[in-house]
């Protein structure tokens, strides 16, 4: 059903767009106004989102730790696993951000005759997730040398990497081919694995979906049916410059991805895609391992009932003068 | 305790990892014998002031809620959103990838999907969509949206009370969501309606009242600690001293209260007694503070801080220099993530220096309170004490890292090198079920109770099966660990699934191994048993042979 629901959402949209730009000769809509609603629904989405998390404390240092901490200067104490300096919290962060060392821990249980538990390790899923981010990551960034004229110098650099191999004309981007792996894996699992079925939401499909589509309309337009990549890269300059306009014969098959990459952008700050803004506030890993070095203060610390050593021993004086241990108040 | 009727291999083939027909969104939630805990007795809820005290229990189809339960629940979820951003975060960012799916005990022993943390997260998430997001609201149950009904309040106690916040999922989570926090704070949720179990709150109205979780006063607890000097005597031969209530000491001693009067526990208290007398400590044992175990930790922030602000009070009312906590997991989790932030500064304290080594504790100079691990493996270090190793040769130990000290302290080496300095024989379990990977007894955070035996045999099994791992491969007998719902719950445990397994703490083997000045000699360890019967009749064995 929540499978259903998102392959539903994002035929609609594949049809709003064809349509669209088809019949309706909406190319001024899909090209500028879209897009532009989309940026605006991603900033303003995003900041309003970080600022409603930050506007909560943290009144807690609640670090898990996965190593050992620093005690005694005879023991070897994880800096990265248990970082109880800052250094240590951004290179754990580093860590968890650009090579995802959480998931890098993942096993995978199975129960045998015996019963017998055994715990294998499980890297597809660490090796799915991050050939997926890190494609998508070098993807947006050789699209900017349709965003900037003069082209940044860092695109021709990661062109050149991506395509070392050499194949075919135009050359072969090991990153298309790699996200359109990894994302096909991510799907796949979900809607195999009956555990993951299990609790996959609608949420869970739709952007893996929609990316999916995204890589897919990208790599045919590069690779089949071609477009008139001179006005593709007009218009994006166009827009980068508050002065949008829309050349002629783009292509229907760009308006289509344009609008995919809108409707992702726009859908970003709605949906668990923020994990990419929300990893950095996660106070269990943002957070040293120095809970006894330095007090942590919660700007809340609320009173509560206490039960002083006064009335305990008013309620004990008898008992505890009877079998001898010190008072206060005889 | 009534055994299961099921022996070990037929309960562990019924556990299926299978996803059921029914949807998770369906919160109906069948409260099975054996699997759940009772709710707490209505004059300790009043006595803690708590809101709703009735008779009630989960079996019953009416829980004699207040009539505006649901303005309570959602109010007191906006109110804890607007204090922890940790809420908010863990709220948002799951992404359901599966990775911690396969990490809580309770789901390897259960096979119920709602004991994977995503799943268990997901009853709240489901909720906070419904009334709290814009997606939820616009999307309902495309979002993962689900209205806040009584059942899915019966749904919530039953599954949050069937998780010992031992975070083992929040190592695994690319995000580090933590589940342990999301329980507490649905627990102080349904608290707000008086929703709560009696295994945390009778303990939480004792510690409360008479400082400790067993509801001991001040002359028992005299009582307890003159009779351990007694029976230590009669194993070491020398009358210790065990001050109480003393002012003007050096060190405060605090350490749950299981280790005075619970076994097997109470050989750890005779070690801790061998120890602070060879060394000759200044320190004191307390009647006020005597429990270091927080059993508010379970159930909400404010009871949290409401009974260990007893330790800082009673450090300060006797004068003493700094603290030393004995062996045990949620107290040290809030005594290390937790005391300083609620009831400190600490100022009118020192910081810690060890009396014997002169070792400064640095990594305890705010909070001024030391873990008997650290600075018995600092006196070892620094060869301030004499141990015989060969005294615990009967035993073939191996270490269960207890959930907080490992996850929310990192205290790794510390209890190991111990270990490894006092016995001959250790041997670690497979990688993935200690130090960070550790696995929890499945009885912590108030779910110990008979009542709760079933649940807790599921929960246990993977601990039990690492054990049982090594007990088959090395014949290790011995299941040391520094916490006291362990060594509570443990045996029942080891008893059910890996028969003949001993569980003690580790300064039990410390107080069996310490050579003692003036000595006589030892015929039994701290247990009263026979020293080294079974080395001998190795010995004797080989020599036949």
């Amino acid at each position: 059903m929540n499978l259903f629901f998102s392959f539903a959402a994002l035929l609609i949209i594949i049809l709003l767009a064809l349509v669209g730009v088809e019949a309706g000769n909406l190319e001024y809509l899909f090209g500028v106004i879209i897009p532009y609603a989309a940026i605006v629904f991603f900033l303003i989405g995003i900041i309003y989102k970080v600022i409603y998390w930050a506007r909560s404390p943290v009144p807690f240092r609640i670090t898990t730790v996965a190593g050992q901490q620093k005690s005694l200067d005879w023991i070897k104490s994880s800096k990265l696993e248990s970082p109880h300096s800052a250094l240590g919290v951004i290179g754990r962060m580093l860590l968890e951000v650009l090579l995802f060392r959480s998931l890098f821990r993942n096993t995978k249980v199975e129960l045998k005759k015996g019963p017998k538990l055994v715990y294998g390790s499980s890297r597809y899923l660490w090796l799915g997730a991050l050939a997926f981010h890190w494609a998508f990551l070098i993807i947006v960034l050789r699209h900017f040398r349709y965003f900037s004229e003069p082209i940044p110098t860092f695109v021709p650099f990661l062109q050149n990497l991506d395509g070392f191999l050499q194949i075919g004309v135009p050359i072969l981007y090991i990153t298309n081919v790699v996200i359109v792996i990894a994302l096909t894996y991510l799907f796949l699992r979900r809607v195999l694995d009956p555990k993951l079925k299990y609790f996959s939401l609608a949420s869970d499909y739709f952007p893996l979906l929609l990316i999916i589509t995204i890589a897919l309309t990208g790599i045919l337009m590069r690779y089949f049916t071609k477009v008139d990549i001179v006005s593709v890269k007009e218009l994006a300059i166009g827009l980068f410059s508050f002065q949008p306009i829309v050349p002629e014969g783009i292509g229907v098959m760009f308006y289509l991805h344009f609008f995919l990459v809108s409707v992702l952008i726009a859908y970003f700050p709605f949906s668990k895609l923020m994990h990419m803004a929300g990893v950095f506030l996660s106070p269990t890993r943002n957070l040293a391992n120095n809970n006894r070095m330095k007090r942590h203060i919660n700007p809340w610390n609320a009173p509560v009932r206490i039960h002083t050593y006064e009335e305990y021993e008013d309620e004990f004086r008898d008992v505890m003068k009877a079998s001898g241990l010190p008072l206060e108040k005889e | 305790m009534s055994e299961p009727k099921l022996k070990p291999e037929e309960f562990a083939e019924k556990i299926s990892y299978k996803a059921p027909q029914k949807s998770w969104r369906d919160p109906k939630v069948e409260f099975k014998l054996g699997s759940f805990n009772y709710s707490g007795i209505p004059k300790n809820v009043e006595y803690l002031k708590l809101p709703n005290p009735r008779k009630w229990q989960p079996t019953q189809e009416d829980w004699k809620l207040p009539e505006n339960w649901k303005e309570i629940i959602l109010t007191g979820l906006k109110e804890r959103l607007n204090k922890f951003r940790s809420l908010k975060v863990f709220m948002d960012i799951c992404v359901r990838c599966g990775a911690c799916s396969d990490k809580c005990h309770y789901f390897i022993g259960s096979g119920d999907p709602k004991n994977m943390p995503v799943l268990r997260a997901e009853l709240l998430r489901s909720v906070y969509r419904n009334d709290f997001t814009t997606a939820g609201k616009v999307f309902g149950k495309f979002a993962g949206a689900r209205d806040l009904t009584i059942d899915v309040i019966k749904e919530w106690f039953y599954y949050f009370y069937q998780c010992t916040q031992c975070r083992r999922c929040s190592v695994f989570c690319p995000y580090g969501i933590d589940t342990a926090e999301i329980t507490l704070l649905v627990r102080e949720l349904l608290n707000l309606i008086g929703i709560n179990i009696d295994w945390v709150i009778t303990p939480v109205a004792n510690s409360f009242r008479t400082g400790n979780h067993l509801g001991i006063q001040p002359h028992g607890f005299k009582d307890s600690i003159d009779f351990a000097v007694e029976e230590l005597e009669s194993i070491i031969g020398i009358k210790v001293e065990a001050p109480i209530n003393k002012k003007g000491a050096e060190i405060l001693f605090v350490t749950p209260s299981a280790d005075y009067f619970g076994d097997p526990h109470y050989f750890t208290l005779l070690g801790y007694l061998t120890l602070f007398h060879e060394i000759g400590l200044d320190y004191t044992w307390t009647t006020f503070a005597s429990e270091g175990g927080n059993f508010g930790s379970f159930v909400s922030h404010d009871l949290m801080k409401s009974l260990n602000t007893k330790i800082y009070s009673e450090a300060k009312r006797l004068g003493v220099k700094w603290i030393l906590g004995g062996e045990c997991g949620h107290m040290w989790r809030v005594l290390h993530q937790y005391m300083d932030t609620i009831n400190g500064p600490a100022d009118f304290l020192e910081e810690p220096v060890s009396p014997i080594t002169g070792t400064k504790f640095k990594n305890a100079k705010s909070t001024k309170m030391v873990h008997i691990c650290e600075f018995t493996a600092d006196l070892i270090k620094n060869n301030k004490i004499k141990l015989d190793k060969s005294r615990n040769d009967k035993w073939k130990v191996t270490f269960h890292d207890s959930c907080n000290p490992a996850r929310a302290m990192g205290l790794i080496e510390e209890p190991r090198y111990v270990i490894n300095n006092t016995c001959n024989h250790f041997f670690e379990m497979p990688e993935n079920t200690i130090k960070e990977q550790t696995f929890c007894c499945g009885s912590g955070a108030g779910l110990g109770t008979d009542e709760n035996l079933e649940m807790r045999l599921r929960g246990g099994l993977p601990r039990a099966n690492a054990v049982k791992f090594v007990n088959e491969k090395n014949g290790v007998n011995f299941l040391g660990c520094i916490c006291a719902i362990d060594k509570a719950t443990l045996p029942p445990l080891m008893d059910y699934w890996v028969p003949g397994v001993q569980v003690g703490g580790v300064h039990e083997l410390v107080g069996n191994a310490l050579v003692v000045k003036g000595e006589k000699e030892r015929t039994t360890d701290l247990r009263g048993e026979p020293y080294q019967e079974k080395a001998k009749e190795e010995i004797e064995s080989t020599i036949e042979e």
